[in-house]
């Protein structure tokens, strides 16, 4: 009886999404505060170990403990797509909510730039930013975030059109209620379904960016440890020990599943 | 034609925005091509000479104006590190990466436009469910972790290709395409799981509607109303996307060219950048968002065709 009407409210898909990422969010807090090894020592008896029980995920060519450095790796690139997140949706809503409400030459002038950001792939800004910045994490923020910024300016803007139409608007502004509340007070909230699914959808889309960028070298720099630049790692000893690969990739699936199964059924 | 026109102007808008940026960018960081050439312990003397010389004391939108006049000509600078013409460097690479983004895209409409039909006329079912799971799974995977994927299995365990060993086009055709077509095949994947998502659940969002009622109603049967009314408008987002698509498989490319040791665009962009060989750097980013920006006009321009509603809003 109380597992049928579970199972009407929560879709399959939305139930596994969120014990995915339940579990993901518990290793990444873990790896805060504890890693089984640490994730820089070296043991050279261990080198490129396989799986066993000292060591979970087995080691890799340094002989440091895979498991460790793969916490560790999942703690970043959260960080960082968390952060690119927060940078893309601010600006983002910023720019919709004020393009979208007020509209006119601001409007056709912002969204112009826009247009011409959107255009512009993600990976190449980030690498024009690594170029003439240096590599490094905060570097691969700032070039993400900024990014990240149109597709939410254009979700929020498009929002903002059809609510300034809106009775309760117009009886807002007949009120007397400024601007700004209304922006920010009275309309804003209702965009939160609509904004809640994009920020998902970019977040996944942040992890896949990272990742690639740590692969090609240009994110977090070793030695700490990234998943993308592990698996690049990896591939020299792909025939030796294929478990280096396939864990590093095994958690960047798993995140971006977890949220995108969770998104799906939010939606829904 | 009022349409394509204003089209074609927002696109030329944007390019020039975009060389604008990208120069202004360059431009602002220290460390110039006269230093480049003559390394830092120069004297001052010597180097301002040298400035003088090659122009870099103009002001900054004269010398941008140079440099855009000379970018459209084909004369896309030197290279610092190789002292080369960056045109040269790039003209012997820029097929691999195309032809790769190419063939990526070609599999990618095949395999996505069958599956996607097949999955909207028999949404529910069990193959649909499968297939549904399938697409979830592969749209979560990174396009360079499919590529070691492949490389593990077709390379080293079915020993279909020798990871690695890369044969230049202009030597061995047949070698190229049969190494090639591996990591294609990666960037398609994740591409294919998206688009058959979308195709699916555009063409299961039409067929309730009303003219699709109307259509079976004068007799049609599941097929006809597929075909001839359904598809029609399922299609025109998947094109959008298709078009997006073509672009990312350009740029993800430049990813998997390293995961295959492929020695195309995205290989000398990586130098370039390591090296701070401005302008190849320079080059081969505008060069790329050109591409990307010439896609999707060409997109905006097939949308009008098959949907006229568009051409007609915007007179």
């Amino acid at each position: 009886m109380l597992m049928k009407s579970f199972r009407k409210k929560y879709p399959p898909n939305f139930v596994i999404g969120a014990v995915i990422t339940v579990v993901m969010l518990l290793l990444i807090l873990m790896s805060f505060f504890y890693t089984p090894y640490d994730i820089t020592k070296m043991d050279s008896a261990s080198k490129l170990a396989a799986p066993s029980f000292r060591h979970l995920m087995g080691c890799d060519n340094f002989g440091r403990d895979i498991f460790s450095r793969v916490l560790k790796g999942m703690e970043n690139t959260f960080v960082i797509a968390f952060l690119t997140v927060v940078i893309g949706t601010a600006g983002g809503v910023l720019i919709g909510a004020f393009t979208g409400y007020f509209g006119g030459w601001l409007d056709e002038v912002l969204m112009r730039i826009i247009d011409v950001v959107f255009a512009f792939p993600s990976i190449l800004l980030a690498l024009v930013f690594v170029s003439i910045f240096g590599t490094g994490r905060y570097n691969v923020v700032a070039a993400l975030g900024v990014a990240f910024i149109p597709s939410f300016a254009r979700i929020v803007r498009s929002e903002f059109i059809k609510y300034r139409e809106m009775d309760y608007v117009k009886s807002a502004q007949l009120a007397g209620v400024g601007r700004l509340r209304i922006i920010f007070v009275h309309i804003l909230p209702n965009t939160f379904t609509v904004l809640m699914s994009s920020i998902m959808i970019g977040f996944n889309n942040a992890v896949l960016a990272e990742a690639g960028m740590s692969y090609l070298g240009i994110g977090v720099q070793p030695p700490d440890a990234s998943l993308g630049s592990m698996l690049s790692e990896s591939q020299t000893y792909l025939f030796s020990a294929p478990w280096y690969a396939v864990f590093p990739g095994l958690m960047i699936i798993l995140l971006v599943l977890g949220f995108s199964l969770l998104a799906d059924g939010i939606k829904a | 034609m009022k349409y394509g026109l204003k089209k074609f102007v927002t696109m030329l808008i944007t390019i020039l925005c975009i060389s604008f940026l990208v120069y202004l960018a360059f431009d602002v960081i220290p460390g110039d091509a006269a230093l480049a050439a003559l390394g830092t312990d120069v004297e001052p003397e010597r180097l301002a000479a040298l400035r003088e010389e090659m122009g870099l004391n103009r002001p900054f939108l004269e010398r941008y104006f140079d440099w855009l006049l000379s970018f459209v000509t084909g004369d896309f600078g030197t290279s610092y590190k190789y002292n080369l013409p960056v045109a040269d460097m790039i003209v012997s690479k820029l097929p691999v990466t195309v032809i790769m983004a190419l063939i990526s895209f070609i599999i990618m409409t095949a395999v996505s436009l069958p599956v996607g039909i097949y999955t909207a006329k028999h949404s529910g079912g069990r193959i649909d469910r499968v297939i549904t799971v399938v697409n979830q799974i592969m749209m979560s995977v990174p396009h360079f972790f499919m590529g070691i994927i492949i490389t593990y299995v077709f390379g080293m365990v079915f020993k279909l290709f020798t990871p690695g060993g890369f044969v230049s086009y202009e030597t061995d055709i047949a070698g190229f395409l049969s190494y090639i077509i591996f990591p294609c095949i990666a960037i398609a994947l994740p591409k294919i799981a998206m688009s058959v998502k979308l195709l699916r659940g555009s063409c299961v969002g039409e067929a309730k509607k009303d003219y699709v009622r109307t259509a079976y109603s004068k007799g049609n049967n599941t097929n006809k109303v597929l075909y001839r009314h359904v598809l029609k408008n399922a299609m025109i987002p998947v094109i959008t996307l298709w078009g997006m698509m073509l672009a990312d498989m350009l740029v993800g490319s430049i990813v998997i060219e390293q995961v295959f040791n492929i020695p195309g665009i995205g290989r000398i962009l990586l130098t370039s950048i390591s090296y701070r060989d401005y302008p190849v750097v320079e080059a081969i980013i505008v060069l790329i968002a050109f591409v990307v920006v010439v896609t999707n006009f060409c997109v905006d321009i097939i949308y009008g065709i098959i949907d006229p509603r568009i051409n007609v809003g915007a007179e």
